[in-house]
């Protein structure tokens, strides 16, 4: 605690406040608004699960896909919510390798809104083989009677695995910080339920200086094995368009350019969930406009990253001399789905151009509309890559149009449900502020050093 | 269980570290509570460095090497199988999932050899519900109570308090 430190917490806060601040949303009954926005996720999500309950009776023909159009809006989503789930990742183990201690305001919610965000992203692939029940097992290699193995040599599967790893360790990284927070909440619980719910939950942590030593040291090893991984899962999912042969996918640039995107939705998607939880929990002065001002720096240059591979695709498919792939990227720009890479390209590099102005950087409305369009934008980009690149076929006989049906915009809609269901009850359940975290970067009683 | 012993209380963690520089010379097995980790503690207690990397580095290299042998067998032994002309070995094919699964059992393998190293879960209640808010302890296990008490005050403490083991949900 040096003088020069920056102020990472406002409003002269001591080490008791935190936790009576943190936990405050947690030991009340949950509030009006919180029941409106729950009954809301509930709802959507009910509309999601009748609309696949009803495809997976009436069969895959009820969406919009068609021939050459195999994949639709399905795997958009899912890689448009794998993505999203890259943040939180990203906050918790990059940014604690590079000890940007502001980090600890946002960790918690950005890992709670990885684990969400992969949990429904994991729903699409399933339910696009119209037979879910099969495909979450047909996926891993285990003895069966057909006496087949899985094929390794298939970037689907490196899916499951890359996946499937990274839902395992994000969800451990998450529990173990969460475990001193849960023993807090225990030693303030005054309910005997909560207590007993809250102790076991806590593994009994008492914080002993023993325990903390090797618990910094796993916790460090485990922000040092996310990082290769949150930049592998990605590069996974991009290998499922980029080892095709397909015009428009077969990229070597894909794997990067995934990542940048997954990081720039991702940073969006956390300023959208904080702008609305720092309102609602009334969390100021822990998530501070510095820190928001921070991660809008971080969507600007990840979006001109992003920016970048757009125009990178394009020199290359020039520089390629193959007709098709110039076919490709000028179809996919001035071809019948124009609007969708327009819609693309300005929500993503043209409006978080923004964020030059300090003004802007710092201004609630302008942020949480810029991570809207963000958002907005970066799943058009994965609807732009995956549809514009199968609409038109090598032969113009195999040129269909794509038009998503009721049932693809219901379903996609309930995954939205899905997530924030999940989201709300954190809120409501778990501390949504690295308590223990943000009590080793504060100055309590104020900041005179 | 018969931990017995003496909590000293601290309300921030510069006295802590200044009282544990003292405490050591007499009681070196004494032990620290704290909301959050305090660092220079290790030193005073003279821990050692934690083994848990080793942990991390053998399971991480059992499960690369694993999930390259299970695909050889499955690919080249079990079923061999044609799939685009590509040779059975085809290992650069291998690597992904290789590398998944070197970071999953050394993730796994991270967080379960810290349990285990920290004795988790612990059957032991809290000593007090305000180490894990805002105050800082040192501990130490004696039978001459009032004698401790005495040293551990003359150190700074604010309260000191006589503790014994209780379980999780005695009274």
């Amino acid at each position: 605690m040096n003088a020069v430190s920056e102020v990472l917490v406002t409003g002269n806060k001591t080490y008791s406040d935190v936790n009576e601040d943190v936990a405050r949303p947690l030991e009340r009954f949950p509030t009006a608004k919180w029941w409106v926005c729950f009954s809301v996720a509930v709802f959507t999500f009910l509309i999601g699960a009748l609309l696949s309950t009803d495809m997976f009776l009436r069969g895959l023909g009820v969406l919009g896909l068609n021939q050459p159009n195999g994949w639709g809006i399905f795997i958009v989503n899912f890689v448009f919510w794998v993505g999203i789930g890259h943040a939180g990742t990203l906050i918790s183990a990059v940014l604690f390798l590079f000890r940007q201690k502001w980090r600890t305001a946002i960790n918690r919610s950005a890992e709670a809104m990885t684990i969400f965000a992969v949990m429904t992203a994991l729903i699409f692939p399933v339910i696009h083989t119209g037979r879910p029940w099969y495909a979450a097992i047909w996926l891993l290699p285990y003895p069966n009677q057909r006496q087949l193995w899985v094929n390794f040599r298939s970037p689907l599967l490196w899916d499951v695995f890359a996946v499937g790893t990274y839902f395992t360790i994000s969800l451990l990284f998450w529990y173990v910080g969460l475990l001193p927070d849960l023993a807090s909440i225990r030693d303030r619980a005054k309910n005997s339920i909560r207590k007993f719910i809250y102790t076991i939950l806590s593994l009994g942590w008492r914080g002993s200086n023993r325990n903390w030593s090797h618990y910094e040291t796993a916790y460090m090893l485990l922000a040092g094995l996310s990082t290769p991984l949150v930049l592998s899962v990605h590069s996974v999912v991009s290998f499922d368009f980029a080892v095709s042969n397909l015009p428009g996918w077969h990229t070597t640039i894909f794997p990067p350019y995934f990542v940048a995107g997954a990081i720039f939705s991702g940073f969006s998607m956390v300023v959208t969930l904080m702008v609305i939880a720092r309102e609602m929990f009334s969390l100021k002065n822990y998530i501070t406009l510095n820190h928001l001002e921070k991660m809008n720096k971080i969507i600007m240059a990840t979006g001109m990253l992003v920016g970048y591979a757009y125009a990178c695709e394009f020199f290359i498919a020039w520089y390629s001399g193959s007709p098709f792939e110039r076919f490709a990227f000028i179809n996919r720009a001035f071809g019948p789905y124009w609007w969708a890479y327009w819609t693309m390209a300005c929500c993503n590099v043209l409006i978080p151009q923004v964020f030059w102005w300090k003004k802007a950087r710092t201004s609630i409305p302008v942020m949480f509309v810029v991570s809207l369009f963000v958002n907005i934008g970066m799943w058009f980009e994965r609807f732009v890559i995956v549809v514009t690149s199968l609409h038109r076929d090598f032969l113009p006989s195999n040129w269909r149009y794509y038009v998503p049906t009721f049932y693809d915009w219901g379903i996609t809609l309930g995954s939205f449900g899905w997530f924030f269901i999940w989201f709300l009850l954190f809120c409501r359940i778990l501390p949504v502020i690295a308590m223990a975290e943000v009590k080793g970067v504060m100055n309590p009683g104020g900041n005179h050093g | 269980m018969a931990e017995n012993g003496v909590l000293g209380f601290f309300d921030n963690p510069q006295s802590l570290l200044e009282a544990a520089r003292k405490v050591r010379l007499n009681y070196p097995d004494f032990e620290a509570f704290t909301p959050y980790p305090v660092h220079g503690l290790d030193e005073i207690q003279g821990l050692r460095r934690s083994a848990l990397p080793f942990v991390t580095f053998s399971a991480g290299l059992t499960g690369c090497v694993l999930g390259f042998l299970f695909q050889y067998w499955t690919s080249v032994v079990d079923w061999p199988l044609n799939v685009g002309g590509k040779p059975l070995n085809s290992w650069p094919a291998f690597v992904p999932v290789m590398f998944e699964l070197t970071i999953l059992f050394a993730g796994v393998s991270t967080v379960f050899g810290m349990f285990w190293m920290n004795k988790l879960p612990c059957k032991q209640k809290a000593w007090d519900p305000s180490l894990t808010c805002d105050q800082f302890a040192l501990w130490i296990e004696t039978a001459n109570v009032r004698e401790v008490q005495d040293i551990l005050k003359k150190l700074g403490a604010q309260r000191v308090s006589h503790v014994h083991a209780q379980n999780w949900f005695e009274p």
